[in-house]
Parts: C-alpha cells; structure tokens; sequence
C-alpha cells in the first residue's frame, strides 16, 4: 500500500511538471481550438450567457447607467467602424440632408411605421450625458439627445412573440464574396425599452455628425460601442435572428464577439 | 477515498500514518484544489488579457481616455525610426525601445505592430473577440474559486491557523527576510512571516481588487454599482488599476517559482498535489523555537 502511494505521488508530480510544461511552450497551442463555431469555443461561450442572465438579474429592467456632467464632456466624441460611408444611398440621402430618409419600423408590430427625422424629432426627447465604452477598452463621455426607443415601440405596438429589436444600418462594414455586409445588430427587449436606450439624432447640443452615425443612431447606454449600430434606416422587431447574417445576431458577433455586450 | 482517510489521521501531526515523522499532511483538499484552479484560470487570463490589451495598448487616468487631452500613462507602440521600425513603451511620458518584445515583435522578417507579443497572447494572432470569451470564461471560474476557497479555509481553519498574522510574525520579520536573501529555507508546518504577506496579499487583496477592476470596466456592473467607479477614480483608472494588479500577480509567480525551485520543487509540489510534505528532521540540540522560525 505504502508502496503505491509513493508511486502515485511520483506520477502526480510528474504530471505537474508536465502539465507546466504545456504551459510555457508558446500560445499557438490553442488556436486551433478557439475559430468561432469550434466545439472548445463554443463552450467557453456559455459564460457569456452566465453573465448575461447575473446582470439582468443583478441589474433589472430600469438601473440607469451612470450619468455625467457638462464638466466632463472634454472632446469631441470619438468615432468608431465606419465613419463616412460609401454607400450611394447613403450619400444620396446626405446630399439632400436626409429630407428623403426615412425610419421603417417592421417585423412583428400591429401597426408598421416609417417616421421622418422631423416626425422623430417631434416627439418627446431625453437628453443624456453618458460614457461611450468600447469594447477595445476605451472610454469617451458626450452629451446625446434622441427619441426613447420605447415610444417608437409603443407606437408600432409591438406583438407578443418578439423577443429582440434588429438594427438594420445604411453603411457597409465589410465585403464578402456573396456581396457587400451592411452592418447590423440586436438587442433583446428590456434595454430597447430602457429608459436610456435613445435613437439619437444629437451629439454635443448639435445634429448628430455623420462620422458618429447621422441621420440615426441608437443608444445602448448599459452595452458596448459595438452594440449601438449607426445609419439607421430600419428597426424590425424579430423572434429570433439565426438566419441573418452568419446568425449570432449582428455583424460583430458574426465575427465572433458575444452577442451581450454588456461587460 | 484513501486520502479523507489520511487527512483526518493527519489533523494530528504527531500521528502521521507512516512511522516517518518528518512527512506531514500540510495542504488540505481544498487548498490543493483550488490552487490549481487558480493557476489555471490566471494563466489563461493573463494570456487573454494581454491579447484585449492589445487592442488599446494605452492606459489612462480617469473617467475617459484623453484623445484630445493627454491623460495617458502608459502605452506600448510602434514608430519608425532610421534603422526601421522599433517598438516602444512609455511609461509616465519616458520612452523605452523595446523592439522585439513590445510595440514591434514577430520572426525576423516578418515583425509586426502588436503590443504584446504573440506568444504571450492567446490566441496568438489578434482576436479581441475570442480573447474576451475566453478571459470571462476564466474570471467566473477564478471568483467561483476564491469564494469556494474562503468557505472552506474559514471552515477548515486554514486562515486562522496557516494565514492571520499573529504578532510573532512581526517579530521574526528581519529574520525571515535575512533567511530568504540566503536562500535559507525552513521547512515546517507554517508558513513563514514572508509567505503570510505573500498569500494573503494575493488572495485578500490582489484577487479581489482585479475582480473589483474588472465589474468596474464592465458598463452593466455600472448600474448596478455605479459607485464603484466613483471609488476607483474613473473606469479608465480602474483599468489601469485593473493592469497594474495584472503586473503584480506576474511579478508574485515569478517569486513564487523561485522560491520553490529554491526550497526543493519535488517536495514543494508534492504538497500542493498531494498534500504531503518533507518537514526538516529536528535538529539534536536545536529547540523547537528556533525551527520553527
């Protein structure tokens, strides 16, 4: 008996060492396992619905995010992705000021809607000084103003079987060989009816600059930059978004960022 | 099934269940246990945070990144120079070449501009997206550890036995060190004045500043406990902090191998895989007080 425990504590020890061993020998070693959709990923992905489900829990429905001074606003807000589009619908409607630009509302509401900037700018408005995080680890505080996506909601009603608000955008982040991808994204529905969540249509007290997404973009103020699609020109509520895109739910998630982005 | 059997007879040191007496049972299952879970988890994040670091390799001071100010304290970069490109670091405003390791490194010829190195990141190549699965993966299983590690140490006595310090340990401090700079090791049940410090600064202070930082980063966890950054001075301080911890844990593993390739890494690793260790046999005319220093 004796005699094993010693054999046993050697091959422990042995396998420690080994095990170091692994370790220290170069960060390749992982790769092969880690291409989005591999079965390793796949499953160190479960985290992300982890934390997903702690911080809605944690963080409900109405915890506003926190909210700033004029006295931190220091800089113009930084721009992210694309920032002048190439589009040629995109640059049709920007030559005319976007008086031919329209917000469609779609998918599965009561009563769809296509809401022009002065339509969405007649209704109520929030006002809000926030902290733009991306998720490449900066930080940038500016002041946004734009219509609660809640009181567009309303107005479409939406239906009882959607779970999640698609952002469809003016602007192609991408090419592939079965054509341009124009960027897009979703969120589930407690934070489009966040009280913060804002199709914003101003930045700094001035309209929103086409750098950091005019006409229209959305304001995801518990979630990451790449969260709050820019060049809005449709918002369709959906029960799910598998077949779109590569099916994790927006374009950067496509490219193997979590679909949650709220850590 | 055999080693419950074992540790129970071993909570006695004097009735080790071999006549050898030097051989005593000095890290229970659950220190064991956790152990590795730790050094599995920081591995992986270290590696993982290094490579979401490289996706803005600057740290800053503050609520926000300065982009029209200058609120930056540290970056790694690259820039080019008459004899080529050259990776550097700037700490506080002083540059540093540290072309091939930092800002500028990869086989020769086919150097690229990354931050940190590819074989210090996983993946190896640049992957925000994947290096931010796996880091959050690790940091449920590292604060699921140090929660099921405090339980069970307050519970077994770990703590209060092998970790508070008493003010013995102060007493024996400028021995201790003395004994260190000698690489002069006594091995004994207890952990010594430096090792206290050591364990205890990583796992009452260390770990749970870098989970503090790391909820504070994440703009959810800022409804929740929008305070927090208010504490830390900013997100971007709290990133910075968040980095600054990262150093120190490195610089705490390197010592930590040291010491044990110093103080005899068979019998060091044994205790931590199978719990038992080597004590040094009592010496003729030696009291114990002094063995035990």
């Amino acid at each position: 008996m004796a005699k094993f425990e010693i054999s046993r504590r050697k091959f422990l020890t042995a396998a420690g060492l080994g095990a170091s061993g692994i370790m220290l020998s170069g960060c390749d070693a992982f790769d092969s396992q880690l291409s989005v959709g591999s079965g390793l990923r796949s499953f160190l992905e479960n985290a992300n619905g982890l934390t997903y489900r702690a911080q809605r829990l944690l963080a409900g429905r109405g915890a506003l995010a926190p909210e700033f001074t004029e006295a931190d606003i220091r800089q113009p807000q930084r721009p992210n992705g694309v920032t002048a589009p190439d589009d040629d619908v995109y640059k049709g409607l920007l030559a005319n000021n976007f008086a031919d630009w329209r917000l469609e509302v779609t998918g599965l509401v009561e009563k769809p809607l296509s809401l022009s900037r002065e339509q969405l700018q007649n209704m109520p408005s929030r006002t809000q000084i926030t902290r733009h995080d991306c998720v490449e680890g900066w930080s940038c505080i500016a002041k946004w103003t734009g219509t609660p996506l809640s009181l567009v909601l309303d107005q479409a009603v939406v239906k009882p079987q959607a779970r999640y608000v698609m952002f469809h955008c003016l602007d192609t982040i991408d090419r592939s060989l079965s054509g341009d991808i124009k960027y897009y994204g979703t969120i589930d529905l407690i934070d489009a009816r966040h009280p913060q969540t804002i199709l914003a249509y101003g930045l700094n007290g001035k309209p929103l600059p086409v750098e950091n997404g005019a006409p229209l973009r959305v304001r995801v103020e518990r979630q990451l930059g790449y969260k709050m699609p820019k060049y809005l020109y449709k918002i369709e509520l959906v029960d799910g978004f598998a077949d779109v895109g590569g099916g994790r739910g927006g374009y950067w998630e496509d490219n193997g960022y979590d679909w949650y982005g709220g850590i | 099934m055999e080693s419950v059997a074992r540790s129970q007879s071993a909570a006695d040191p004097g009735a080790s269940a071999s006549n050898d007496k030097t051989l005593i049972y000095r890290q229970s299952r659950w220190t064991r246990l956790t152990h590795w879970l730790w050094a599995i988890s920081l591995f992986f994040m270290l590696l993982s945070g290094l490579q979401i670091f490289n996706a803005r390799p600057q740290l800053y001071i503050g609520k926000q990144s300065g982009f029209d100010y200058n609120n930056t304290i540290f970056a790694i970069g690259a820039e080019n120079s008459d004899a080529g490109p050259r990776g550097y670091t700037e700490i506080f405003g002083k540059r540093f070449n540290t072309t091939g390791v930092l800002g500028w490194s990869g086989p020769a010829g086919q150097e690229t501009s990354r931050a940190f190195p590819s074989w210090a990141t996983i993946p190896s190549y640049y992957d925000l997206g994947t290096a931010r699965v796996i880091h959050f993966f690790f940091a449920w299983i590292l604060t699921t550890t140090l929660i099921v590690w405090l339980v069970a140490s307050i519970v077994n006595g770990h703590i209060r036995r092998d970790l508070a310090p008493r003010l013995d340990d102060l007493k024996r401090l400028p021995q201790d060190i003395v004994d260190h700079a000698k690489l002069k090791f006594h091995h004994t049940r207890e952990y010594n004045t430096l090792q206290k410090m050591a364990y205890g600064g990583v796992l009452f202070v260390l770990l749970p500043l870098m989970i503090i930082t790391g909820l504070a980063m994440s703009p959810s966890m800022n409804s929740v406990l929008p305070f927090l950054n208010d504490l830390l001075g900013g997100r971007q301080t709290a990133r910075t902090i968040h980095f600054t911890v990262m150093v120190l844990l490195v610089a705490f593993f390197v010592v930590h191998i040291l010491m044990i390739l110093a103080a005899g890494p068979i019998n060091e690793l044994r205790s931590i895989i199978t719990g038992w260790y080597r004590t040094d046999p009592p010496a003729q005319n030696d009291n114990t007080a002094e063995r035990s220093a």
